[in-house]
């Protein structure tokens, strides 16, 4: 039984981190589909992270110089609006971010590597910046109302939480994880049912194809990478709002782009397999928390990811399985041939 | 003929900055009727084709369909007025089904792929194609795969089908399939243009032929009012003799045997799979198969380009000398003192370097050579001559010897190369698709010299895909089958049939049966 509980609480605890490598797997596996190779989610995640805690910390803002202040002395700001203005601040921020990178990589055609990595450097210092900029303003310290950050990070099933065993793990999570299985699972819906999905697999495999058939690729891979970056970005909200306490502290995303990433090869370009993949992940990556072995150093546990994707890729590409492959033309600019 | 053509081509002028494409093409396609494209290299084909399907633009003339007058600006446009392209290149997606690439880009809304490949059957069932719409297309075969593109532009609701040298691919069993197919498809009253230079089947198939020469319209004949002799000329535009002089070598001895020879590619696949022959001096020994079935892993491994599994490969000069090549790269081969030509299937990537001139190609094979050793310097002044001897001999169209290779057409790079080849005596000539994408008469030159090296005593070894060549040219012809050999026979006896057999599956269960021992000294 001990076991057994602490394998829950582990899974429980690694579920708010799970849920920012889920959307921002999500969000990049939609962009790798349509053939671009986006690096950049970690900047788009951090420009999410930064935006999304703005959004929310101006309507706080607001709120109270309207005056409108609850009993507990906090401003009386709605929880529920609260996270909706997160959510679209974080995604609109996101989806410009990914729109440059569109820009660049379609219509210029640089290369999609230089560009991303660029855009990672680019979203890390405008996400500081705001931040910052926040925090300097507010005089060293940017946090939300603890309501609010209760609003954030408290399961939403409230009761049906108390359910031994699957209570905690089906209830117990915050409103961000059931959206992010949501997207999740539309995203794989919208891939492999639809005509649109398919025109856009279509893209990513063979630009020339889809040209050919009609389908405008150009369009497609734009859509694509500007809703994915947009997903994305929603996922560094996330970690800002829950992981980080709902403040901005100098570390920022610490990394977690790059682990989505290296996710989206974990999951074979499979969005369900997101699901369950960024929870494992997500376990990884707080176990040194949780499973204390006192010989092993913290430094080995938060290498444990990498290692996982690492075995996955050798044995993925090992297999020669030509269903589990990345995108055919991942990571390569279409030019129509003028012959 | 009083009948509305279904497309109607008059005065098509194309120009390609100073070339000219198509020169004042006239040109009339009828439903119900199969009409080929007959014409050499260069002249036009293809270009005056993808002007009908929007992919160009002519600069002159006028195209109507059924009488009236259309512009085509697009592959969207063609498709609209019904006309369907089946190009060279396939353009499907590998990890989708059938049904999913033939569905590609049409609607939107909720894939039913039922539906889909419901519509796939009866299109299969009406025509008698044979296709599973589940299939994926990286478990298909070519002529599968080009059943995927021909049901794709059928779907797409096409009444005018044109096919750019469809049977390049095909093993004559899967053609005669295809012409099948497209007599039922003549049936069902749909135009249908077949670009081609193979005349066998331009006089099987159609019911008119169109010749083009060097961009201009020569005449539309009627397919049973002419023959194959009289195409030829007009393509050619003289009288060309279309027989490859067969002369038989006396005395032949063998000059390299292969037993058991097995390889792996890259990945590990095993290419070659037990693979035994003996290779005559005096004989073009031919190599038939599907493309991919082991011909250029074959090649490699006797010229010392790839590594070796198992088997050996001995080159016996004469009688009493045996010299095992396995293991010895091209160097060493070169050093033992054995003449090994080597024309790969890679013209301009294997065989020659694109940016440097004749002389310099010439080079490539002599700079080692025991005279050049004592100088530091290279010697230019024995290629030049080399290269001087192949322009004027084999005719090669350039204005010097100075001109850069990468610039020529396909046919005189070839010569080029088969030149170099040859000049250095060669006990075994190894080539591979040596008249690929040229033109008839090219194409006879250079098998006028691969019989010329057969006279000397050389093994030539030679992988084709034309069948009709390989039973004109060769002594005998081996057939791969999946890395193995499935059968060797006697070139001057055998039947496309029979090769065709060999060279799919069935072919294998044949082996135990009629070709017993596959060895064939």
């Amino acid at each position: 039984m001990n076991i057994l509980n602490t394998l829950i609480t582990l899974a429980v605890a690694a579920i708010p981190f799970a849920t920012a490598l889920m959307l921002g797997t999500t969000g990049e596996i939609l962009c790798e589909k349509s053939g671009n190779l986006n690096l950049g989610v970690e900047g788009i995640m951090y420009i999410g992270g930064a935006f999304g805690l703005a959004g929310a910390f101006a309507y706080e803002k607001a709120i109270s110089a309207a005056g409108h202040i609850a009993a507990s002395g906090e401003p009386a700001s709605s929880g529920f609006i609260a996270i909706v203005i997160a959510i679209i601040c974080a995604f609109a921020s996101g989806a410009i971010a990914s729109l440059i990178y569109s820009f660049i990589t379609i219509t210029l055609r640089a290369n999609q590597n230089v560009t991303g990595l660029a855009l990672t450097i680019f979203g890390t210092g405008i996400g500081q910046f705001t931040g910052e900029y926040m925090r300097v303003k507010q005089g060293g310290f940017v946090s939300l109302s603890n309501h609010l950050k209760h609003a954030f990070s408290t399961n939403i099933f409230g009761p049906l939480a108390k359910i031994p065993v699957i209570g905690p793990i089906l209830f117990g999570h915050n409103v961000f994880f059931y959206l992010a299985v949501i997207i999740a699972i539309t995203i794989y819906l919208f891939l492999m049912k639809t005509r649109k999905g398919l025109h856009l697999r279509a893209v990513g495999e063979s630009p020339a194809t889809a040209d050919s058939a009609g389908i405008n690729v150009t369009r497609y891979k734009y859509a694509a990478t500007t809703i994915g970056g947009g997903i994305s970005a929603i996922g560094g909200m996330v970690y800002i709002m829950t992981t980080a306490g709902a403040t901005w502290n100098h570390e920022g995303l610490s990394g977690v782009g790059w682990l989505s990433v290296a996710l989206v090869i974990f999951c074979i370009w499979n969005p369900l397999k997101a699901i369950w993949g960024s929870a494992l992940f997500g376990a990884l990556m707080i176990m040194y928390l949780r499973i204390v072995v006192s010989s092993v150093p913290t430094e080995i546990y938060k290498i444990l990811p990498y290692v996982v994707t690492t075995i996955v890729l050798v044995a993925s590409s090992m297999r020669n399985n030509k269903e589990k492959q990345p995108p055919k033309s991942l990571g390569r600019n279409y030019f129509r041939e003028e012959r | 003929m009083t009948e509305t053509p279904a497309i109607e081509l008059k005065g098509i002028t194309k120009r390609f900055g100073s070339v000219t494409a198509n020169d004042n093409v006239n040109l009339q396609i009828f439903k119900g009727k199969i009409l080929s494209l007959l014409g050499e290299n260069g002249s036009g084909k293809t270009t005056l084709m993808n002007m009908i399907s929007g992919i160009y633009q002519p600069d002159e003339g006028t195209i109507s369909i059924n009488g009236k007058q259309v512009s085509i600006l697009s592959p969207k446009d063609a498709y609209r007025y019904g006309i369907g392209m089946i190009h060279q290149h396939y353009k499907l997606i590998d990890v989708f089904t059938a049904a999913e690439n033939i569905t590609l880009g049409h609607g939107s809304g909720r894939l039913d792929i039922e539906e889909t490949n419901r519509k796939v059957k009866e299109i299969c069932d009406k025509y008698g194609f044979k296709i599973d719409p589940r299939k994926k297309v990286y478990d298909m075969s070519v002529s599968e795969k080009q059943t995927i593109e021909i049901i794709k532009v059928l779907y797409k609701g096409a009444e005018t089908l044109i096919l750019d040298e469809p049977t390049a691919v095909l093993t004559p069993q899967e053609t005669e399939r295809l012409f099948d197919i497209l007599r039922n498809m003549r049936n069902d009253n749909k135009a249908i243009v077949i670009i081609t230079h193979k005349l066998s089947e331009v006089m099987e198939l159609s019911d008119n032929v169109a010749i083009l020469r060097k961009g201009k319209y020569i005449a539309t004949v009627e397919t049973s009012k002419t023959s194959p002799k009289e195409l030829t000329d007009m393509m050619v535009g003289y009288s060309v003799s279309l027989n490859i002089n067969r002369p038989k070598y006396i005395g032949a001895k063998p000059k390299l045997s292969v037993r058991f020879l097995s390889c792996r590619d890259a990945e590990g696949v095993k290419k070659l799979n037990k693979v035994s022959f003996t290779a005559m001096g005096g004989e073009i020994l031919g190599i038939a198969g599907i493309a991919g079935s082991g011909q250029k892993e074959l090649l490699e491994c006797i010229s010392g380009l790839h590594p070796v599994d198992s088997g050996e490969i001995v080159f016996t000069p004469d009688e009493n000398t045996r010299i095992d090549l396995v293991g010895k790269s091209p160097t060493e081969i070169r050093k033992a003192g054995i003449g090994m030509a080597f024309v790969p299937e890679d013209r301009l990537g294997m065989g020659l370097v694109g940016s440097m001139d004749m002389t310099g190609n010439m080079m490539l094979r002599s700079w080692k050579d025991s005279k050049n050793r004592k100088s530091p310097f290279i010697d230019k002044k024995t290629p030049e001559k080399l290269a001087k001897e192949i322009w004027e001999k084999l005719g090669v169209v350039a204005p010097s010897t100075s001109f850069l290779v990468r610039k020529m057409s396909g046919g005189n790079i070839q010569k080029v190369l088969v030149g170099r080849e040859i000049a250095q005596k060669p006990s075994v000539l190894l080539t591979a698709y040596a008249v690929r994408g040229l033109d008839i008469n090219t194409s006879y030159t250079i098998y006028n010299l691969f019989t010329e090296e057969k006279m000397n005593g050389t093994a030539v070894i030679y992988v084709g895909e034309d069948l009709d060549v390989l039973l004109e040219l060769c002594d005998r012809i081996l057939v791969l089958c999946a890395g193995q050999v499935s059968g060797i026979v006697d070139a001057r006896t055998a039947t496309k049939d029979q090769i065709g057999l060999l060279m799919t599956k069935s072919g294998r269960e044949l082996k135990s049966e009629s070709i017993a021992p596959a060895g064939g000294r």
